[in-house]
């Protein structure tokens, strides 16, 4: 097959992403998301091909998203379990997917804690081979920030403007990250709030306004995006106390109803940690929480990207 | 009540004030201050040849109030922080238990409303046990009425800790107060390494044991940010580090105690432990440098690292007795002796060091003679002569090493919320002044011996 209109084969980071290049995901998105709906909701895009899955950290809706949309598409899915993988006899990483790969992958998927390992994987491996980062240290999320958009685009239409808050740990937040650098590219009036400890060195550089209260962080925001609360991290002396981070940080329907205005949308990229960064009848309250919505943009997100990146194009341009 | 007091030389460096002038005061608040008031329904004293100034301050204060009543409550340190001038003590973390969770601060706060003699405004502990690993509930210690926080005693070694300390008590704009001294260099040590320590055959401490700290912390703060206050320097390179640093813009302020301008090495010819403290005594040098640092607004403040510890434990030898020694009454007089009447500090210099300084540093609304304030002053006898004898201390502990020391300038009466506590062998304020007036009478409530 010759390859399409996208000439990416790699989804490394949003940073590389275009402003172009994002709108022809979320196009491309949208119809998959359309099928999803529709009783067929299958396409035998990615017929004969292979998805290789390294997760080198714990996940469970990354990988299982990834794996749904693999399988939609038609493809064969092959996961490393790395507690057995040769890594943990002392091959490289490169070597173990160059092995794979030899053995006819097309496209690997790879979280690792190793801030970018993806950039490093693609730049090592046979040019044509997809590589699609599904989280790298506390670098970037990238597929985590497009389907978190494609949500956002589903209620607001057009983020520009709007006053969009992320809540918690934005240091080790690979998702805060690629969050901020993609609303930055549409205009998003982006605002981070957390305690000085958690929030990283020259961040309002990228373009965000930073608070340490949340009321102003909050206030008048359109959405709400609140991160997940490491339980180990008080143990690392960066915050006294969970009790005190719930205390300053932590949501719930009092904070919400007297400091922001009505409308206003709740996320999570998961896993939450209930009574922690959010009450647990905010996260499940239809009036505000679009959470679950996220998760049904990931797999139509996810079948973008893997069309994307193995075909060089999407639903319609493929399968007329 | 109002009360008109005349004549008295106010001292308020808040308002850079320094002249004869008269206060009156309305209830437990400060009405007015001018020139020749004129006396209406007041009652008048009259304080000719005295000082009035703001309520002296006390940032640095061990009551070891819980956990050490052997040797010091709340009741007994600030009645010898109020026989002392103060109105106001900051008193540390390091009781037992420490001061780093609510349920201790709340003891203390509230034992202080009930029966303390100055106002008490915690200091809690940065880290959780003091043991440097886990920072405290900041936000909440805060909000329940701690003013800083410090693991005073004990330096802060983890720096990332430090690092994680200072980011995040500047999102609440108060100081982490630093307790300077690298441990690893002075272990073992019992006074200033130098002639005298090898002369006398005692364990020296490096004077570097300071000065790598300050370094240490300063160039963490330039790089984290947030507000720094260095407690009890005491040589002349912390002194010149923290002046180069306050000339490059960081927020570092530092205050000194009374012994390191008073005393040297020398002193612990006797081997007495009455002059162990930690940081230890330093070189003639090292007090002038001390000086200068005082008269060029380098050092800050002046406080008292008041520690008390009982005639039984200062009687062990210098190795097992604890560091530390008494300073509540004894630190006025030595800064009016040693620093004053030598012209090092004008009165204003002085008593800005026990006032305004240390009120801008921890945010407290006191610390200023302004019109509408709450009336804590203190009345000072510049020209008292005494004799230190600690016999006559209120404070539960005697380990002062300047017993016997004849001082001169002396406070002999605090204003409290507009309560006059005066010390009756030095002070009378029944004297008539005009016959014409009103004067303050045995039956006036708001006016008790000390």
């Amino acid at each position: 097959m010759t390859r399409g209109y996208w000439k990416k084969n790699h989804i490394l980071d949003i940073e590389s992403l275009s402003v172009g290049e994002i709108h022809e995901i979320m196009k491309t998105t949208d119809s998959f998301f359309k099928l999803l709906q529709s009783p067929q909701s299958k396409v035998p895009l990615l017929n004969g091909k292979v998805v290789l899955s390294l997760f080198y950290e714990n996940s469970t809706r990354t990988r299982c998203s990834f794996e749904l949309a693999a399988k939609k598409l038609g493809a064969d899915t092959l996961d490393i379990s790395v507690a057995t993988s040769a890594v943990k006899k002392g091959e490289t990483l490169v070597d173990t997917v160059d092995n794979i790969v030899a053995m006819g992958a097309d496209a690997v998927i790879i979280r690792h804690s190793a801030s970018g390992i993806c950039h490093q994987l693609a730049k090592a491996l046979r040019k044509d081979i997809a590589v699609l980062n599904a989280g790298d240290g506390i670098n970037e999320h990238p597929s985590q920030g497009l389907l978190d958009f494609h949500t956002m685009k589903r209620y607001v239409k057009d983020v520009k403007g709007k006053k969009i808050t992320i809540v918690g740990d934005i240091l080790h937040s690979r998702v805060a990250h690629s969050n901020i650098v993609l609303l930055n590219k549409f205009g998003a009036d982006v605002h981070i709030v957390g305690p000085s400890t958690l929030l990283p060195s020259n961040v309002e550089k990228l373009g965000v306004t930073k608070h340490h209260t949340l009321e102003p962080a909050i206030e008048n925001a359109d959405i709400i995006m609140m991160l997940r609360m490491q339980l180990e991290r008080q143990k690392s002396g960066i915050i006294p106390s969970l009790g005190e981070y719930i205390n300053l940080y932590g949501l719930n329907r009092e904070k919400l109803e007297k400091y922001t205005k009505p409308g206003v949308l709740i996320m999570h990229p998961g896993p939450m940690n209930r009574s922690v960064e959010i009450t647990s009848d905010l996260a499940d309250d239809p009036n505000y929480s679009i959470i679950l919505d996220q998760v049904t943009s990931g797999v139509a997100v996810r079948m973008a990207l893997l069309s994307l990146t193995i075909t060089g194009g999407g639903l319609y341009e493929n399968v007329a | 009540m109002r009360m008109l007091l005349k004549n008295a030389r106010v001292i308020d460096p808040a308002n850079n004030a320094d002249d004869i002038l008269d206060i009156r005061l309305n209830g437990n608040v400060i009405f007015e201050t001018g020139k020749n008031l004129k006396a209406k329904s007041d009652k008048v004293i009259n304080l000719d040849g005295y000082w009035l100034t703001p309520g002296l301050i006390d940032m640095h204060t061990h009551l070891r109030d819980p956990g050490g009543s052997a040797k010091e409550t709340i009741e007994t340190g600030t009645a010898a922080a109020r026989a002392g001038g103060y109105t106001t003590v900051c008193c540390m973390a390091n009781t037992n238990p420490v001061i780093d969770n609510l349920t201790t601060l709340e003891y203390i706060v509230n034992k202080s409303m009930i029966n303390a003699k100055a106002n008490v405004w915690p200091i809690a502990a940065v880290t959780v046990g003091l043991e440097g690993k886990q920072l405290t509930n900041m936000a909440q210690l805060i909000k329940n009425g701690a003013v800083a926080f410090s693991d005073d005693g004990k330096p802060i070694i983890n720096t990332k800790l430090y690092k994680f300390a200072l980011q995040y008590s500047a999102m609440f704009d108060v100081p982490i107060i630093s307790h300077p001294e690298d441990t690893s260099l002075s272990e073992g040590g019992i006074m200033n390494e130098g002639y005298h320590s090898t002369l006398y055959g005692i364990p020296g401490i490096p004077a570097a044991a300071e000065n790598i700290a300050v370094a240490r912390e300063i160039e963490l703060l330039r790089y984290t940010g947030g507000r720094l206050h260095f407690a009890h320097i005491s040589t002349a390179r912390s002194v010149e580090l923290i002046r180069r640093a306050k000339n490059d813009g960081l927020n570092v302020t530092c205050e000194t105690a009374p012994h390191y301008f008073s005393l040297t090495d020398e002193s612990l010819k006797n081997y007495d432990t009455n002059f162990i403290m930690n940081p230890p005594l330093k070189t003639s040098e090292d007090v002038e440098a001390i000086k200068q640092g005082l008269a060029d607004g380098t050092i800050d403040v002046i406080a008292t690292d008041h520690a008390p510890h009982t005639v039984e434990e200062k009687a062990l030898d210098i190795i097992q007795a604890p560091n530390g020694i008494i300073g509540l009454e004894t630190s006025l007089g030595l800064i009016l002796t040693n620093l004053v009447q030598t012209n090092i500090l004008t009165p204003l210099q002085a008593i800005a060091c026990l006032t305004s300084a240390p009120a801008k540093i921890l945010n407290m609304p006191r610390g200023n003679l302004s019109a509408g304030s709450i009336a804590d002053i203190s009345i000072i006898d510049p020209a008292l002569k005494w004799v230190v004898e600690s016999s006559k201390f209120q404070s539960k502990s005697r380990n002062t090493p300047f017993e016997g020391y004849e001082l001169t300038g002396k406070a002999v009466g605090v204003f409290r919320d507009g309560i006059l506590h005066y010390d009756g062998d030095n002070f009378n304020p029944y004297k008539v002044y005009h016959d014409d007036i009103l004067h303050i009478t045995k039956n006036d409530k708001n006016v008790v011996g000390l």
